[in-house]
């Protein structure tokens, strides 16, 4: 099996030295200017991501967490995109990167997986050209060795009879099935970072249930890192190794799973656990919603952007959550001016005996 | 929500209210066939896509009644049946005793006011040209309803219990949030104070945070008002909470029906018992974190296509219990052995009437041939 | 795909037929006397008019006539004028010619002037489009989205004598328009038919490259395309090979049914440059009430424009699969 060949101008860094992460985003900024003014969708945003590990991020439409993925790749478009900041993928920096540059990363060393597989494949092609293209333009395969690849591919995320399906356009493969080969052309390559946008939401419990099952499989056999976007927590929950929480372009909370989703400390996600109903849940206790409704990213509040939502400024005290932006370090942890002792005392008594 | 008192609207007192628990809406044998057509040289109805296949179900009066199940399984036909949207194929419904299987427009319109229905797309479901107060009164005006006081002054209170500004009877939808938009659709709904709301995938659009703000407000007008609900969703974890019976659907039939807890504690049926360990769930207990915990069934495959849908059981192609019997005959929706009274399930071999709840706690695989749960190698689970 | 054809091929004749019978009867509810159109200066004597119109068959009821037009077209009919083979239209009122003939007659200029008008309409105006689309929101856009408003807002017959005065009699840098016949003369055919072309396509370039470049900022913006770029695949490709895919189907649909209305006659440019086509041909025949005239014109441009639409719906099956396996 050819690997494809991967750039090489990234050679003089040490790839995966300790402590050196393989994705590593500082301060992103990600602001598009439309009719209404500027749209803040990214605003200050920093994470790691090492090598083979899963990064959850969480968050409802228009936390940033979607124009995060793209802007990895550099999807953005240019012209009514400003994006500032660092973005380091083993130690070569994607955002002042040229589009030739980008062009031999993406699909290669980078791959995406996007949310709903029939408007993201093309409905002109069959599935296995789609899957053979970047192939062939990363190795420089042959028109026969990339369609064995691809056939290859497909049988490996469980296509049945992959010689024939590949022969079939997107339209003809259930929407479980569409999604396998999406990840297929994803992996094509064996890409070191996958970002699976939404990959499963436009999906059934139990197909979903199959494609989670099948990119923990693939990762542990390819070795990728995973970037695993969703509004879910239950699908990171038994996915992801690390999680990070956005709201309003920003990073509310941050740490590993287990940290994050059993003694969270951020209200907001608070919010997102108590307001939803679980299996086990006690039916007789009502949901505890999140006030309000998410900001217009064009006029995100000052100070802590969830300020107008929270129930707890006043335990903060005088109006520092209106005016102070709370920050955000490495490693575990959560940005809101409450103390940790207040967190933790919070969350144990007001929001855990809600959770059952 | 904190509803004033005196401003939800008095549950009906019609001369005859139903008393709660008595039947309301029912179903029996209804069925949906949509024709394909095709043919040479001219056009003819070649085959039948057989969304709905022969349900019975029953909305009490008062009860919130969830139907869950995948896509393509016949849900949203099932509701648009019911509300008389579609012309059923075959069965025969009835509300409150009455026939209304194949009533004429004339004869659904004191009808139509009892049963409203709420839709999932809280965007398209509003005409973007009226204001909030056209839309709300629209039903009282097509009924030439006038409520005392005035119309207005009706929209502005039903805007108040759905928990949106009466101020804003001016606004158009589009001035609102998806959540707000919702109660809109919901604050319409009640115009003609309705017995039954037939609710279909009513918070899958919106945001989690937003999702509990609209179930909590059904579940008061549920609660306070006496409606009832047939609450379509397939959320499993959100049909739980709102609903105090459920039916579970696949591939046009009903597979289990029966109350909360049978159906979640104690599924008998195998295709619910695989729904329910496939939804993912925030991990927060230690038990949870210790994984074992949880079982997981993982089906093979996809759902087969309601063209022709497999003989027997529908659901065998992908059981891991399916034996000769279930490609023969088709299994009843019945009590079986074991079941609590009015817990249905349509089941040759139906699961240990041991509790999932148990299972989870002592780590017991229901299934031998599960042991281990995750199907092996294979990622594809074919 | 056969099956298709067929199917589509047994409801088009009805459609023809169905025009056919409209027009035919329209025809005759209009207070004319085609009778006094023949007769000349004779037209006082009572059994002169009944004579002719013994000749040309109107003596019948409408429905008989209708009955023996159809039969004619299929089988040949025996007219009074003389055995006229199938297809028959029968014979002009005005000259007495047989109507089939002097539609083959005109029928290459028409043929002409609306295939190279598309050729260069759909070469520049889809050019145009994607140049556009390529570049959308610069000064290169915008210069075209004006070009295109005003290529919109002329009129042929005005450019059309303008550019002859020009081009043609001021500056003599193209030929006089004249139609030589393509087999006998092929520069002389394209010196003849490029000034019409030109002048034709003006507007179609306008409105070709106005939905080029939406079709193909929409298909831009698909998914699927953003797709083909987060797998690395460059502007180019992404461009011409995914975006274009998707754009060319509804132009092709439009495309037929322009090509279509041409095949029936472009008159306005015919008439401008003095082309003797199929358009000029039906305008003169309504003036001159001259039924057979009127309805094998009819006949002939309905049948162009159905059989284009066949063809545009057999092109939509093989550029999008969706519709071809569906």
């Amino acid at each position: 099996m050819t690997t494809c060949a991967k750039p090489e101008d990234n050679a003089a860094t040490p790839a995966g030295a300790p402590g050196s992460a393989f994705l590593s985003v500082r301060d992103l900024y990600v602001h598009f200017s439309t009719e209404d003014g500027i749209v803040k969708a990214v605003d200050g945003l920093s994470f790691d991501l090492e090598r083979g590990r899963t990064l959850g991020i969480v968050g409802e439409s228009g936390s940033g967490k979607s124009v995060t993925g793209l802007s990895v790749l550099g999807l953005h478009d240019p012209m009514h995109t400003e994006t500032r900041g660092e973005i380091l993928l083993d130690g070569q920096e994607m955002t002042g990167a040229g589009e030739k540059t980008l062009e031999k990363l993406r699909g290669n060393k980078v791959a995406m997986i996007f949310q709903d597989s029939l408007t993201a494949l093309s409905p002109y092609y069959t599935i296995g050209r789609q899957i053979c293209e970047p192939y062939r333009k990363h190795t420089g395969a042959s028109r026969r060795a990339a369609w064995a690849r691809a056939v290859e591919l497909l049988g490996r995320v469980g296509i049945p009879q992959p010689k024939l399906r590949a022969h079939d356009y997107p339209h003809q493969f259930s929407g479980g099935m569409r999604q396998r080969a999406m990840i297929a052309m994803a992996l094509v390559c064996d890409p070191e970072l996958l970002i699976a946008d939404e990959p499963t939401t436009a999906l059934d419990v139990t197909v979903q249930a199959q494609i989670l099952d099948l990119l923990s499989d693939l990762q542990q056999e390819f070795g990728s890192a995973i970037i695993l976007i969703t509004h879910d927590l239950g699908v990171v929950a038994n996915t992801a190794d690390e999680l990070l929480v956005m709201y309003a372009g920003r990073a509310v909370e941050r740490g590993t799973v287990s940290e994050v989703l059993r003694a969270p400390q951020h209200p907001y996600t608070w919010g997102l656990l108590t307001s939803m109903p679980r299996l086990e849940s006690d039916v007789s206790e009502a949901l505890t919603p999140i006030p309000g409704a998410p900001p217009s990213l064009l006029a995100t509040p000052t100070g802590c952007p969830f300020h107008p939502r929270c129930g707890y400024p006043a335990e903060v005290g005088g109006t520092r959550c209106e005016d102070e932006r709370p920050l955000i370090g490495p490693g575990r942890g959560s940005a809101c001016h409450l103390s940790a002792g207040q967190k933790r005392s919070l969350f144990i008594e007001q929001i855990k005996p809600r959770l059952g | 929500m904190a509803t004033p008192e005196g401003i939800l609207p008095s549950p009906r007192d019609d001369a005859a209210p139903a008393a709660a628990g008595e039947a309301l809406l029912s179903a029996e044998g209804l069925t949906k066939h949509f024709p394909i057509l095709g043919g040479f040289p001219f056009r003819r109805k070649v085959g039948a896509v057989q969304a709905v296949d022969g349900i019975d179900l029953t909305v009490r009066a008062g009860e919130s009644f969830g139907l869950v199940g995948e896509s393509g399984c016949g849900k949203s036909t099932t509701g648009r049946l019911l509300t008389r949207l579609l012309e059923p194929t075959a069965g025969r419904i009835t509300y409150r005793g009455e026939d209304i299987t194949h009533a004429n427009r004339k004869q659904l319109a004191p009808i139509r006011s009892e049963i409203q229905m709420i839709f999932q797309d809280p965007y398209s479901s509003l005409n973007p040209r009226q204001t909030v107060g056209t839309i709300i009164s629209g039903p009282m005006e097509i009924n030439g309803l006038n409520p005392p006081g005035g119309r207005e002054r009706r929209v502005r209170e039903l805007l108040e219990t759905v928990g949106l500004n009466p101020e804003h009877y001016n606004r158009f939808p589009h001035e609102f949030s998806g959540g707000q938009r919702q109660r809109i659709g919901v604050a319409r709904a009640l115009a003609l104070e309705p017995r039954l709301i037939v609710a279909d995938e009513p918070v899958s659009a919106l945001d989690v945070s937003i999702q509990a703000q609209v179930v909590n407000l059904l579940q008061e007008l549920q609660r306070e008002l006496g409606i009832a609900f047939l609450f379509i969703a397939h959320d499993l974890a959100v049909v739980r909470h709102f609903s105090q019976r459920v039916a579970v659907m696949y591939l046009g039939k009903v597979v289990e029906v029966g109350d909360r807890d049978s159906i979640y504690r104690r599924p008998r049926h195998p295709y619910t018992h695989a729904l329910l360990s496939a939804v993912p769930e925030a991990a927060l207990t230690d038990a949870d974190e210790e994984g074992g915990g949880r079982e997981r069934i993982r089906l093979a495959g996809d759902v087969p296509s309601p063209v022709s849908p497999p003989s027997g059981c529908r659901f065998r192609t992908r059981c891991w219990k399916a034996r000769e019997r279930c490609a023969e005959s088709e299994p009843l929706l019945v009590r079986v052995a074991g079941n609590r009274v009015g817990h249905l399930t349509a089941c040759h071999f139906p699961e240990d009437p041991t509790t999932a709840a148990d299972a989870r706690e002592e780590a017991v695989v229901l299934d031998p041939a599960l042991r281990g749960v995750r199907q092996p190698s294979s990622p594809s689970g074919v | 795909m056969l099956r298709f054809l067929v199917r589509r091929s047994l409801g088009a004749l009805v459609i023809i037929f169905l025009i056919c019978a409209i027009t035919f009867f329209l025809f005759f509810a209009l207070p004319s006397e085609p009778a006094l159109l023949a007769c000349g200066k004779n037209c006082g004597d009572p059994a002169l008019i009944e004579q002719i119109n013994r000749n040309l068959g109107l003596h019948e009821p409408v429905p008989v006539q209708f009955w023996h037009y159809v039969v004619g077209i299929f089988a040949g009919r025996d007219m009074e004028v003389g055995n006229c083979p199938a297809p028959c239209l029968g014979y002009s009122f005005n000259d007495s010619q047989p109507v089939w003939e002097t539609i083959l007659d005109r029928y290459p200029t028409t043929l002409s002037l609306a295939f190279g008008g598309a050729a260069v309409f759909l070469v520049t105006g889809v050019a145009i489009g994607m140049i556009a689309a390529a570049r959308r929101g610069t000064a290169t856009d915008k210069f075209f989205s004006s070009l295109s408003l005003i290529g919109n807002s002329l009129q042929i017959y005005f450019i059309g004598v303008i550019a002859m005065w020009l081009f043609v009699d001021t500056w003599g840098v193209f030929d006089r328009p004249e139609y030589f016949p393509l087999t006998e003369n092929p520069a002389k055919w394209f010196g003849g038919m490029l000034l019409p072309w030109l002048v034709l396509s003006i507007i179609f370039i306008a409105n070709y490259s106005r939905m080029t470049r939406s079709q193909m900022i929409e298909q831009l913006n698909e998914e699927h395309v953003r797709t083909a770029r987060a797998k690395g695949m460059s502007g180019r490709t992404v461009f011409f090979r995914y975006a274009w895919r998707g754009a060319i189907a509804p132009i092709v649909t439009i495309v037929g049914i322009d090509l279509g209305s041409l095949f029936g006659g472009a008159m306005i440019t015919e008439f401008t440059f003095t082309l003797h086509g199929l358009g000029r041909l039906a305008v003169n025949s309504v003036t001159e009430n001259d039924l057979p005239m009127l309805m094998g014109v009819m006949l002939f441009s309905c049948t162009a424009i159905v059989i284009a639409n066949i063809v545009v719906d057999a092109l939509y099956a093989y550029i999008d699969p969706r519709v071809r396996l569906s």
